[in-house]
């Protein structure tokens, strides 16, 4: 007896990996995709379907963040796989990328098999795992790249620090060439932010904080290109958040090398002034930077300048964001928002729809090499179902995260996530 | 034995192999080869250099380069004397000029010196009238164990051309590898240097090798594998992450010389890290490893050397 088929129908279906944009259906055969595509009707479908009627809104490959922390092991009071799986489910997102750090740090090959079978049987979306990129994140000796890649991992990382030695980083970079594992970066130099908690600017002189000078980042993106030059490594900057950065990333992508670049939807969202009154919940890292660079990081995902659109979902408990502004600890949460608020450069009219699914889908799935972020027959049946217009306002209490750091309390977004599944199942619906 | 009318030797010091032609190391190895017979026979002692002066000059810690050449010059009938750093005027601040000065006026006829920096033994040699042996300087070349390792493959596969060398491991930091390279591309062998890309010089490639970064490929069909040591002091995380995972991509076991020829040579100048770049199985196979006869040949290379080296001057 053939196995049942489930048939979702009267969609608009996206593909940004072939630019597709139709109407049609999708079929789902044991958590695959069957076939997609407009032939695929309510008169056509294969005899004993269950059927599902999309009423006209957009079927898409699942979301695919490549940069998010999930807390697990050892800091299960500010998220936890299941409860991160929920979030993600919720923003259409059905694979993360989880970063190392966690407690203790992902440097041993050991520990990427325990989370990743923790992943499996906890969290309700897919979970890939970013090895660290120096042992125990401290900067000072690199990690076992080798060991971790045969363990699993997509990526090495330091996650939130950047890499003061050069040297290091230049065998880093040597090194994890060898086993063709991107090596990503939080792209601003150490010293230079050291101590600080908000961008230098207009904001940061009137409310009295120490600052981080905004050529932070793209000092740190012209040493590591160089590097990249000399070392032939994968290089993939986490968030650019700055026009000179963004203009070094330019001119390093003409210049041929392996290099790509990422945002986060609070750096083309939001800008410094959302800092007023010492809002501790939009503090993040590197700070949110001043209007005119916000406005250069729209640019640069137009453009194809930024490739990587991911959450950077950062839980942190409300203990350590309602303390003075310069004792709160960065970070936002955004698995669940991160389309919602990407939505409006599709609104403003910056970004078409095909485009901004590219940087949350085709993109990432290429740079972590993963077998996602497509409508492709015979793959899982990752995809999520979502209204480009639907209104809504951000409630921080009711989001699906354990922590509720989000940075866009009470605004109000157009566009949600109406269901999500992963390999067929249904994960999420509103 | 007499030697009335011994054939010169082209050259006045031994500082780098990459200056020797095929027929100076020709000349060099077949020297060794008889040299090596009277070292397993009783009576080891000739009197060749009856009369000459050999100072080993040595200002990085060595046992077996230093005793070997040592026994080289006692058993060619040398009076051998050994300076080391912790005993020498070195200690005192003494620069290395000054010291090959002082030396130079007690006229020894040969000098070996070893020396941390790459150049040190060429800087002595301008300013002594005596033959200068290069014992190993820095990162840049240690002649005569090439030229022993040129000897041990010679004597077990008969001959260098066109043999597969894999030579694994610290290529970087090697001036084992330096020399071996040089020699073996002069006398025609195909030369593949496999290790970490950490520990490969970024313009390998312009030395005439073929450059590998997994041991599956480097070693394929390769006649002769030799391992070099890696120093403890790289293993931390600076350029390779830890021992285990070392061991894991680039140590030499069963499983990675199995894509080699079958009859493949295994070689190390010593001394062994075992379980860091090499198995104790294969260290310690007397028929696939060479180790032991690496060192028995050091002695004949190096009588071969002092020979060559003090003809002329007599």
């Amino acid at each position: 007896m053939a196995a049942p088929v489930h048939a979702l129908i009267n969609a608009r279906l996206l593909d940004p990996a072939t630019s597709t944009d139709i109407r049609g259906g999708l079929l789902i055969e044991k958590g695959k995709i069957l076939d997609w595509g407009s032939h695929i009707t309510k008169d056509a479908l294969p005899d004993g379907a269950t059927v599902e009627d999309c009423g006209g809104n957009y079927l898409a490959p699942g979301l695919v963040d490549a940069h998010a922390y999930l807390c697990e092991p050892g800091k299960e009071h500010r998220e936890t796989m299941a409860t991160a799986g929920m979030a993600a489910a919720a923003g259409g997102v059905t694979t993360i990328n989880a970063f190392p750090a966690t407690e203790p740090v992902i440097d041993d090959p050991a520990l990427v098999e325990l989370v990743a079978r923790r992943a499996k049987t906890t969290c309700a979306v897919n979970v890939c795992i970013t090895g660290a990129l120096t042992k125990g994140l401290l900067g000072e000796e690199m990690a076992e790249f080798g060991l971790l890649s045969e363990a699993g991992v997509v990526a090495v990382s330091d996650g939130q620090f950047a890499i003061a030695n050069i040297n290091l980083m230049r065998r880093a970079l040597a090194y994890a060439s060898m086993f063709d594992l991107p090596v990503i970066v939080h792209a601003e130099d150490p010293a230079l932010a050291a101590g600080g908690v908000i961008t230098g600017g207009r904001t940061a002189t009137f409310m009295g904080l120490k600052s981080i000078p905004s050529c932070a980042e793209a000092i740190l993106v012209e040493r590591d290109i160089r590097l990249v030059k000399m070392t032939g490594a994968r290089w993939h900057a986490a968030h650019l958040s700055t026009r000179d950065a963004l203009d070094t990333m330019r001119r390093a992508k003409n210049d041929g090398l392996k290099v790509t670049a990422g945002t986060a939807p609070h750096y083309h969202a939001l800008n410094d002034l959302e800092l007023g009154e010492y809002r501790t919940f939009a503090r993040v890292s590197p700070p949110l930077r001043e209007e005119e660079e916000r406005l250069a990081v729209i640019e640069a995902i137009k453009d194809g300048t930024i490739d990587i659109i991911s959450s950077q979902h950062l839980p942190q408990s409300a203990d350590s964001k309602r303390v003075p502004f310069a004792q709160a600890k960065p970070g936002v949460i955004g698995l669940e928002t991160m389309l919602p608020v990407s939505l409006r450069l599709y609104h403003n009219g910056d970004v078409d729809l095909l485009r901004l699914l590219y940087t949350m889908t085709v993109a990432p799935a290429k740079l972590l090499g993963l077998n996602a972020g497509a409508l492709r027959k015979g793959a899982k049946a990752d995809i999520f179902l979502f209204d480009t217009e639907r209104p809504w306002q951000v409630d921080g209490d009711l989001l699906k995260s354990k922590s509720k750091n989000t940075a866009f309390d009470g605004h109000l977004l157009q566009g949600r996530v109406l269901k999500t599944f992963v390999r067929g199942t249904a994960v999420f619906e509103l | 034995m007499t030697n009335t009318d011994p054939i010169r030797f082209a050259h006045r010091h031994l500082l780098d192999i990459a200056r020797l032609s095929v027929t100076d190391i020709n000349q060099i190895l077949d020297l060794a080869e008889s040299y090596a017979e009277t070292s397993r026979s009783a009576d080891k002692k000739q009197s060749l250099l009856h009369g000459r002066t050999q100072i080993n000059l040595f200002y990085e810690n060595s046992t077996r380069t230093r005793t070997s050449f040592e026994l080289a010059g006692m058993r060619l009938g040398a009076d051998v004397i050994n300076m080391s750093v912790g005993s020498s005027s070195v200690k005192k601040g003494e620069t290395l000029i000054d010291t090959a000065m002082t030396l130079n006026a007690m006229h020894p006829d040969v000098l070996v010196i070893r020396h941390p920096d790459s150049g040190a033994p060429h800087l002595l040699a301008q300013k002594v009238d005596c033959a200068v042996i290069n014992g190993g300087d820095g990162s840049h070349e240690h002649p005569t164990q090439a030229l022993l390792d040129a000897l041990t493959i010679r004597r077990r596969k008969g001959r260098l051309q066109g043999l597969i060398v894999a030579i694994c491991g610290d290529i970087q930091h090697s001036r084992v590898a330096r020399s071996n390279i040089a020699l073996l591309n002069i006398m025609g062998a195909r030369v593949r240097v496999v290790g970490p890309t950490t520990l490969i010089p970024s313009h390998a490639a312009k030395m005439g090798v073929e450059v590998y970064h997994k041991m599956s490929e480097g070693l394929k069909d390769a006649d002769i594998v030799m391992m070099l040591r890696l120093q403890t002091e790289r293993m931390q995380g600076s350029f390779v992450p830890s021992v285990r995972e070392y061991f894991h991509f680039f140590g030499l076991d069963k499983e990675k010389l199995s894509v080699a020829r079958p009859d493949a040579l295994i070689m190390h100048p010593g001394p062994m890290n075992r379980g860091v770049e090499i198995d104790s199985e294969i260290a310690d196979d007397l028929i696939i490893s060479a180790i032991s006869e690496q060192v028995e040949m050091g002695v004949a290379v190096r009588m071969a050397c002092l020979d060559l080296l003090t003809r002329g001057d007599a």
